[in-house]
């Protein structure tokens, strides 16, 4: 031994410390930055105003409807998909060839990259279904992104309910679907709405595929079939084409803001799911 | 008890299992649809004009990518090499030196912040990292380091998160017994812990990879989007993903044909990456 | 009934309601709204943009919705009448030519550098060269010993197929130049990179970046209406058959003196004078 270990020890301590503290402080800058730049430029105003001259002035309260919008659209569309899913393959099934290539394609859909969705969403459901772009063709594809997060983790949520709850509901005579629309969903709807939360957050802060799909529209979407702009599609825009930095920023610290809070709330129905149970 | 064979449970049984085929029947069309758009063109203009070809001109009749997919591997390496290193050391801390509180403080907030949206981090590249590295670096600021940084930076959360849940999955004993040994807590780390998280930290940066390969819009706005293969740091490069974006809305025909052949080749990079992860931890698993 | 089934219901019924008042209200003629959808070139976009500003104020009822997709989708768009008017920055060809194009006005192409830059003209063939990677540094046309950082468009976009084809014609544009996609964002790349060089719509040009002349004529409206200035391409409103009437009216404010006011008043060439 050639350098006494407890020195090494010591400084290594010192060294992912350190590290650490940069990887979250890097994280931790990028907010402060959009918070510090975008502050001033946040108003109600801005909030529940529309965009003029491309978004040079006013406000993004299309883009805050359309992303609202998009949300909810694609969870609606989604949960029942997602959540029968996870029923189906916790309860209703034992593990076999058929589960699993189940869970094969969910995966898959997991791993496949927002361009691809993009490409899918715009050649097929804008053009070949002639859908326009919509609110219609942006919540199908974004509905399809989100399902394997919500396949998972309602699936873990539910795996989470005591066998015991389950076989009191059987011994009193409930069959299996009243036992889970009344006892399992019930116990696991925290879990469940985490997934839903965490989604809705992805689906928030989608570019590539709401871009082709939604459109980028400056008005404010009034039925499925209008196209519209997210906030992200609208940040995006505002930064590339230099239009406004002070809006950009401003359209990004209410961006990021929104995700914040939607994960805030998944985190916190997370924990009331894991003190249910331990 | 009821011995009809259609009954309300069986009905319910049968809807839940056509839910969970919808997930194969989506992956099922996305796949059918990108194919056969994507590969009649492999046929029409060659498999190897198109993956090996260099120059892409598709209003020519030039499909040629190769520059697209060496670049893109070229910044999924750069992006693990600034990546990788960092989220592993603040997993590492994280899990063997962070007290419970920080834990519970810092691994959610982790995941807070991989909620940032990707045109975010891009954005935030251009207005600072691309004029640092203009200035005091050299070229145009759009480069290989621009869109590795930015990349690394936004994997970050991924690695630290998977690297985590690998190491405290890592028994307690195991530590212990090293200690008991005479070990420093340093040795213990290094020569017991992290070879025990060996696989779940793979899968970490295998996952990272994959989320880098596949981002399209920080890419866009950092990348310049040249259509050379980059020769230094400091050039400029076009990833498949950029390409698919940046053509997309203006391409018909063969153009757009082309750009599904892109996608297809993007698809199959992601895929064989998600199996080696799959297949790695399952084999270091089992050993 | 669980708490599953009920709130199933729910989004079935929220689904339906939604789908119900999707049905878009085309051309309602009187006492209901209507909406125009215009679509394609990115470099028309802002200026449809600004028009139908306008125009809402004029007729209060008629919504005209714009959407980007570039020139080519707006010409598909057009075709398969899934928008009511096409935008082009470029001419019609082959078999695009079963639209009826109406010129609603010309613009220039300009070729843009940084305003710290000292180059003040250019000549078309230098600009060849830049863009044909053979000339690659500025000291090569009197300035600094620097690369010079050259942006073009995205192939397909209509703003490059004019470029190359009042410009560079038969040289192609060199692998090693950087793209972006659209007007903006090569602005943007100019403005902020003192190195930079690209081309963009005359009507997109501002304080940011400076205009460079081409063989001794500005880019200037004048120029382009004296013929002298040639790099000049038309934007198209593209329909196919005869508009709506929502999009008739329009169109007709478009190019009324009023609609073309607010065109030149945006750097564009209006088409009556």
């Amino acid at each position: 031994m050639r350098i006494n270990p407890r020195y090494i020890d010591k400084i290594m301590r010192g060294s992912l410390t350190a590290q650490a503290l940069f990887t979250v402080g890097i994280l931790v800058l990028i907010v402060v930055v959009i918070f510090i730049k975008g502050f001033s430029h946040v108003s109600m105003e801005f909030i529940f105003s529309n965009p003029e001259d491309m978004g040079r002035l006013g406000g993004i309260f299309p883009s805050i409807a359309g992303t609202i919008f998009l949300g909810l659209l694609s969870i609606a569309f989604a949960t029942p998909l997602g959540v029968g899913t996870a029923i189906f393959l916790t309860e209703y099934t034992r593990e076999s060839f058929f589960t699993r290539i189940i869970r094969f394609g969910v995966e898959s859909l997991a791993g496949i990259p927002s361009i691809i969705y993009g490409l899918f969403g715009f050649i097929f459901f804008v053009i070949k279904l002639k859908m326009g772009w919509s609110l219609l063709s942006g919540t199908l594809t974004v509905a399809i992104m989100v399902l394997p997060t919500i396949i998972r983790t309602s699936e873990e949520a539910i795996k989470a309910v005591p066998n015991n709850l389950k076989m009191v509901s059987f011994s009193l005579g409930a069959t299996k679907w009243e036992t889970v629309t009344r006892v399992i969903l019930p116990s696991a709807a925290p879990g469940v709405l985490t997934g839903i939360m965490l989604s809705i957050g992805r689906a928030v802060s989608e570019t590539a595929a709401v871009i082709f799909t939604m459109g980028s529209s400056l008005r404010l979407p009034t039925s499925i079939m209008d196209s519209g702009r997210t906030m992200a599609v609208h940040f995006y825009i505002l930064a590339r084409e230099g239009i406004s930095m002070e809006k950009a920023y401003a359209t990004a610290l209410v961006l990021v803001c929104s995700i914040l809070v939607i994960n805030i709330v998944a985190y916190y129905l997370m924990n009331r799911m894991i003190a249910r149970y331990s | 008890m009821n011995k009809k064979f259609i009954d309300k449970e069986n009905i319910i049984k049968f809807v839940l299992a056509l839910f969970a085929l919808s997930s194969l029947l989506f992956l099922f069309v996305i796949f059918v649809f990108i194919l056969s758009e994507g590969l009649p063109l492999f046929y029409k203009a060659g498999v190897t004009n198109i993956v090996f070809g260099m120059k892409w001109a598709p209003t020519k009749a030039s499909f040629g990518i190769f520059p697209m997919i060496i670049s893109s591997f070229m910044v999924t390496f750069g992006a693990l090499v600034v990546g990788a290193p960092l989220a592993l050391a603040c997993a590492t801390y994280l899990s063997e030196y962070a007290g419970r509180k920080m834990k519970i403080f810092l691994k959610p907030s982790l995941e807070l912040l991989a909620g940032i949206p990707s045109v975010v981090y891009g954005f935030l590249g251009v207005v600072y990292i691309v004029p640092i590295i203009r200035e005091h670096l050299g070229g145009a600021g759009f480069s290989i380091l621009s869109t590795s940084l930015v990349l690394g930076i936004m994997i970050l959360p991924t690695i630290t998160s998977i690297s985590f849940d690998a190491l405290m999955s890592v028994p307690a004993a195991y530590r212990e017994g090293s200690l008991a040994m005479g070990a420093t807590k340093w040795q213990t780390i290094y020569r017991v812990v992290l070879p025990a998280a060996r696989s779940g930290i793979l899968a970490s940066f295998i996952l990272g990879m994959g989320r880098a390969v596949g981002e399209t819009m920080a890419v866009i706005m950092v990348a310049g989007n040249a259509l050379k293969i980059p020769t230094s740091l400091l050039d400029p490069l076009r990833t498949l993903t950029s390409n698919i974006a940046l053509e997309l809305a203006y391409a018909t025909g063969d153009h757009r044909r082309a750009l599904f052949s892109t996608g297809v080749v993007l698809l199959v990079i992601i895929m064989s990456l998600n199996l080696v992860a799959n297949f790695w931890v399952k084999a270091r698993v089992s050993k | 009934m669980g708490i599953r089934a009920i709130s199933r219901r729910a989004a079935c019924v929220l689904v339906v309601a939604l789908l119900s008042c999707g049905v878009p209200s085309q051309d309602a003629p009187s006492g209901g709204n209507s909406t125009v959808t215009i679509a394609g070139s990115t470099s028309v976009m802002p200026f449809s943009e600004k028009l139908a500003e306008h125009f809402k104020i004029e007729q209060p009822r008629i919504t005209v919705d714009v959407q980007a997709g570039g020139s080519s989708a707006g010409i598909q768009a057009c075709i398969n009448k899934t928008v009511d008017i096409g935008m082009s920055s470029r001419d019609l060809k082959g078999d695009e030519l079963v639209l009826r194009a109406i010129t609603i006005c010309h613009d220039g192409i300009a070729l843009i550098v940084h305003p710290r830059n000292p180059l003040k003209d250019i000549s078309l063939e230098k600009i060849r060269d830049i863009y044909s990677g053979r000339i690659k540094n500025w000291k090569e046309l009197g300035w600094k010993d620097r690369n010079i950082d050259c942006v073009t468009r995205e192939e397909g976009s209509g703003t490059r197929g004019a470029f190359e084809e009042l410009v560079m014609g038969k040289t192609e544009i060199h692998d090693s130049i950087m793209v972006q996609d659209s007007n903006g964002s090569v602005r943007e790349v100019v403005a902020t990179d003192p190195y930079a060089i690209g081309y963009i719509s005359l009507g997109v040009v501002d304080s940011r970046v400076r205009a460079l002349s081409v063989g001794g004529v500005a880019a200037t409206r004048k120029n382009i209406q004296a013929k002298k200035y040639g790099i000049v391409r038309p934007f198209l409103y593209l329909t196919s058959g005869e508009p709506s009437a929502s999009a008739r009216l329009f169109i007709d404010f478009v190019l009324s003196k009023e609609g073309q006011r607010i065109l030149k008043k945006e750097g564009l060439i209006p088409v009556n004078e």
